[in-house]
């Protein structure tokens, strides 16, 4: 094929993926290494790219440390409690150590952030969200990347990771496509931060059309920042912890200002609360030490995100829906009311065409909620991602291994959904831990972790002769047949995602099965994933560039898919009701599993290896302080 | 949502093409002009629909949930830094304007130049610090917190 091929050389960091996590790399770079070369690769276009391209209307992690509202253990407990004490505590902590200077910044950038002059402090929705006219969040922040990068090359698809061919498991670059030309395009480079995003689509959508598209993640997250990272050998953790989503129907317009700020609150199809009704039950099957029937649901204390769906799906099961949000109160105040809207076009424009076009004013009519397909992502109420090192002067020895976010390849670091264990950072953490993954970066070349390094040429035609394939399919096949897409040969990137959506609901604890799964049905569907798989590498078809990219975003997909399977199938309890269920090891289970799951892919023969690893927890100290020991500089697996 | 072009205003300029972050604002290479070639992989995130010159893009919602006739527009001002919404119900019982604030500052201009920036020290070099902290943290004198600052520790096992 008549493409060329377009080699940069010599970068120092080379950034994947240009949301929130790889803008805040790409910036905070610059400062730690002035003679730096720092390159970004992009997928879209980094103005509107990412989880954030369409703008917030909230910033969720805020600690307001300033004010005095906030220190980050509090929202280490908080993310703790909300994922069933499945964190990483480390790296929590330490993103929320951090995360207001990134707000500070974003202020002084020009992002409109709302003032409370009664508290005199950012206008809350929440205890951790703040309120903001975000709209242009993206583009005010991809104009810091800009500023600090050496060069932005937008619309690459980056398919594989670079690796040292001279030292076993270092990473030496990243290789693409770009998606207009169709150029190769080879970056080399001493490190690599992977800020690419976690997986929209994995699952078959509750939509069955157009629809689809409206996904509660981009459509646009395939799954990259797992694909790339678990094929070159990087350990992940957590991917079973799959998020389910609560939102308005059809649309999945965001709840979080409606309840925490609009003081909305749901009901059942008989206009009934139904929250409480099945604690009693659901408090046997995780214990009270996580959900407390008696005192939780009328204290304050939030209830875990996972649990409130449970109810939320058991009472729709049970013959009593829809659940409605009841707006009919809050929206008769006019501020409140235009709040509600503005929620929407700041963030899910989709959702106000809705109601729009049928007639829903939730003034006068109680919108209907409903529970979304499963996703895959770490940077939400989860924590799928890689296992990375934390920071030096918070991390036990098992947590780490030298460098801050770095994965366990030498020189790969994640930002955002690429780090495992960290729920709860949103935007502006994802943003955060760009910036400590940067530092790090810079810190690994500075002490020569990165001399050395060789990319041979093989290396470079093998994954070159690898992206192209599709088109070979495609151009070697087509003429079988007449014309239409049924060929014995191939199939194209959307069957394929179709199948892909099908196997993972039905066997991995999809909407239609309402999030059920158990050993049988894993392995059955690790089978048929495998086949997959083989067919994705021999019979996958692209008729053009843009197919090409569909091409690759699926194979992300199906990389993550297996981790997800392999990683449900070795957790054997039902951690989060709510999010998925075991049908053969329904309740919670702390003797065996309060423990994070880590997984293994041999970049050579593709096996998995499990294991688990040790849960740490922030306590308060009872001993006077006393310094930290000196960490050992190796991973102790 | 999926996007539409109309006929009749599209130019095929292309600033759809190159904001899209979907890459489904395609050039039908017949009309030479824009439109959506992938519409169940639209977002309606709306990119395309603010950053047309002429106003050329719309959405039409989903078809396998949303009925004819409603409809939310936009338009976005970079230089006056505001976006100007318009949402018309399908009954055109409302009919609403909502305008909001996109930037505080003329565009571009409030954002540092890290590469000039002072070099930091080989004491923040080796602190847990990143750029202008702590001080864009907390307003007072006080460091960044640690375990020992805020007297906690790492205890492996069940902790609630």
């Amino acid at each position: 094929m008549g493409y060329s091929t377009v080699v940069e050389d010599n970068i120092d960091v080379l950034v994947v993926g240009a949301g929130l996590g790889g803008t805040g790399a790409a910036f905070e770079a610059r400062y730690w290494g002035k003679d730096k070369k720092i390159v970004i690769a992009e997928k879209a276009n980094i103005d509107r790219s990412g989880a954030v391209a369409q703008g917030l209307y909230a910033i969720n992690c805020y600690m307001g440390t300033r004010f005095g509202e906030n220190n980050p253990e509090d929202h280490v407990r908080y993310a703790r409690m909300d994922l069933m004490g499945m964190v990483r505590e480390d790296l929590l902590f330490d993103m929320a150590r951090h995360v207001d200077s990134a707000v500070h910044q974003f202020e002084e950038w020009g992002l409109p952030i709302m003032w409370d002059d009664k508290k005199e402090t950012y206008q809350r929705e929440g205890r951790w969200q703040i309120m903001i006219h975000g709209e242009s969040y993206k583009p005010i922040v991809a104009e810091a990347a800009k500023k600090s990068a050496d060069k932005v090359f937008n619309r690459i698809c980056v398919t594989h990771l670079l690796m040292d061919d001279s030292t076993a498991n270092r990473v030496a670059g990243a290789v693409g496509f770009n998606v207009r030309t169709g150029n190769y395009h080879v970056f080399k480079s001493k490190t690599v931060i992977v800020g690419a995003g976690g997986a929209s689509n994995i699952y078959k959508p509750r939509s069955v059309g157009e629809g689809a598209g409206r996904v509660w993640y981009a459509p646009w997250s395939s799954g990259s920042a797992y694909g790339l990272m678990i094929e070159a050998g990087a350990k992940m953790t957590q991917m079973e912890n799959k998020i389910v989503l609560a939102r308005f129907k059809d649309g999945y317009g965001p709840v979080g200002a409606y309840f925490l700020h609009l003081k909305t609150y749901t009901q059942n199809g008989a206009g009934e609360e139904y929250e409480s009704k099945w604690f009693p039950a659901l408090s046997k099957m995780v214990g009270k030490e996580y959900l407390d029937t008696e005192g939780q649901h009328l204290s304050h204390k939030p209830i875990p995100t996972c649990l409130r769906n449970h109810a939320f799906i058991n009472e729709v099961n049970a013959g009593r829906g829809p659940i409605y949000m009841v707006t009919k109160e809050a929206f008769q105040d006019p501020h409140l009311e235009e709040i509600g809207w503005h929620n929407f076009l700041g963030m899910t424009v989709g959702q106000a065409v809705l109601w729009a076009s049928t007639d829903v004013d939730p003034k006068y009519e109680n919108p209907e909620l409903t529970t979304s397909e499963p996703y895959v992502m770490g940077s939400h109420a989860t924590g799928c991602g890689a296992w990375c090192s934390g920071p030096e002067d918070v991390s036990p020895d098992e947590y780490f291994w030298g460098y801050n976010r770095m994965t366990t390849v030498q020189g790969l670091f994640g930002a955002g959904d690429a780090v495992g264990g960290t729920p709860h950072a949103f935007s502006s953490g994802s943003f955060t831990e760009g910036r400590l993954a940067a530092k790090a970066a810079i810190q690994y070349i500075n002490d020569g972790k990165a001399d050395g390094i060789v990319v041979g040429d093989a290396q470079i035609e093998k994954r070159r002769e690898q992206i192209y394939r599709p088109m070979e399919t495609y151009t070697v096949n087509r003429n079988h047949i007449t014309r239409g897409s049924v060929n014995p040969f191939y199939i194209n990137p959307r069957q394929g995602l179709d199948r892909l959506q099908k196997m993972m609901d039905e066997y991995c604890g999809g909407v239609t099965v309402s999030y059920m799964t158990n050993a049988n049905l894993l392995n059955i569907g690790l089978k048929k994933l495998g086949l997959l798989a083989e067919d994705w590498e021999t019979g996958i078809a692209a008729e053009n560039i843009h197919e090409l990219l569909r091409a690759w975003e699926l194979k992300h997909r199906i990389l993550t898919s297996e981790a997800v399977m392999q990683h449900t199938l070795f957790r054997e309890e039902t951690r989060w009701p709510g999010y998925y269920y075991r049908g053969d090891h329904m309740k919670l289970d702390d003797k065996n599993w309060h423990v994070l799951t880590v997984s293994h892919r041999d970049p050579e023969t593709g096996e998995y290896t499990m294991e688990k690893a040790p849960l740490y927890h922030i306590i308060d100290d009872e001993k006077p302080a006393k310094k930290p020991a000196k960490k050992k500089a190796a991973a102790k697996k | 949502m999926p996007t539409f072009v109309q006929m009749t205003r599209c130019d095929g300029c292309g600033q759809c093409v190159d904001i899209c972050p979907s890459d489904i604002m395609h050039i039908d290479d017949t009309l030479r002009r824009a439109y959506n070639i992938e519409p169940d992989m639209c977002w309606e995130c709306y990119s395309c629909v603010k950053a047309c010159p002429h106003n050329a893009i719309d959405v039409r919602g989903y078809a396998d949930f949303t009925p004819l006739g409603g409809s939310v527009r936009v338009r976005r001002d970079e230089e006056k830094g505001v976006i100007a919404w318009r949402i018309i119900f399908r009954n055109g019982k409302k009919d609403w304007d909502l305008l909001a604030p996109i930037t505080t500052k003329p565009w571009g201009t409030g954002i540092p130049d890290l590469k000039t920036a002072s070099a930091p020290s080989d004491e923040m070099k080796n602190s847990q610090l990143l750029y202008n902290e702590p001080k864009y943290i907390r307003l007072d004198d006080g460091g960044l917190h640690t375990l020992e600052s805020n007297g906690l520790s790492m205890k492996e096992g069940v902790y609630y």
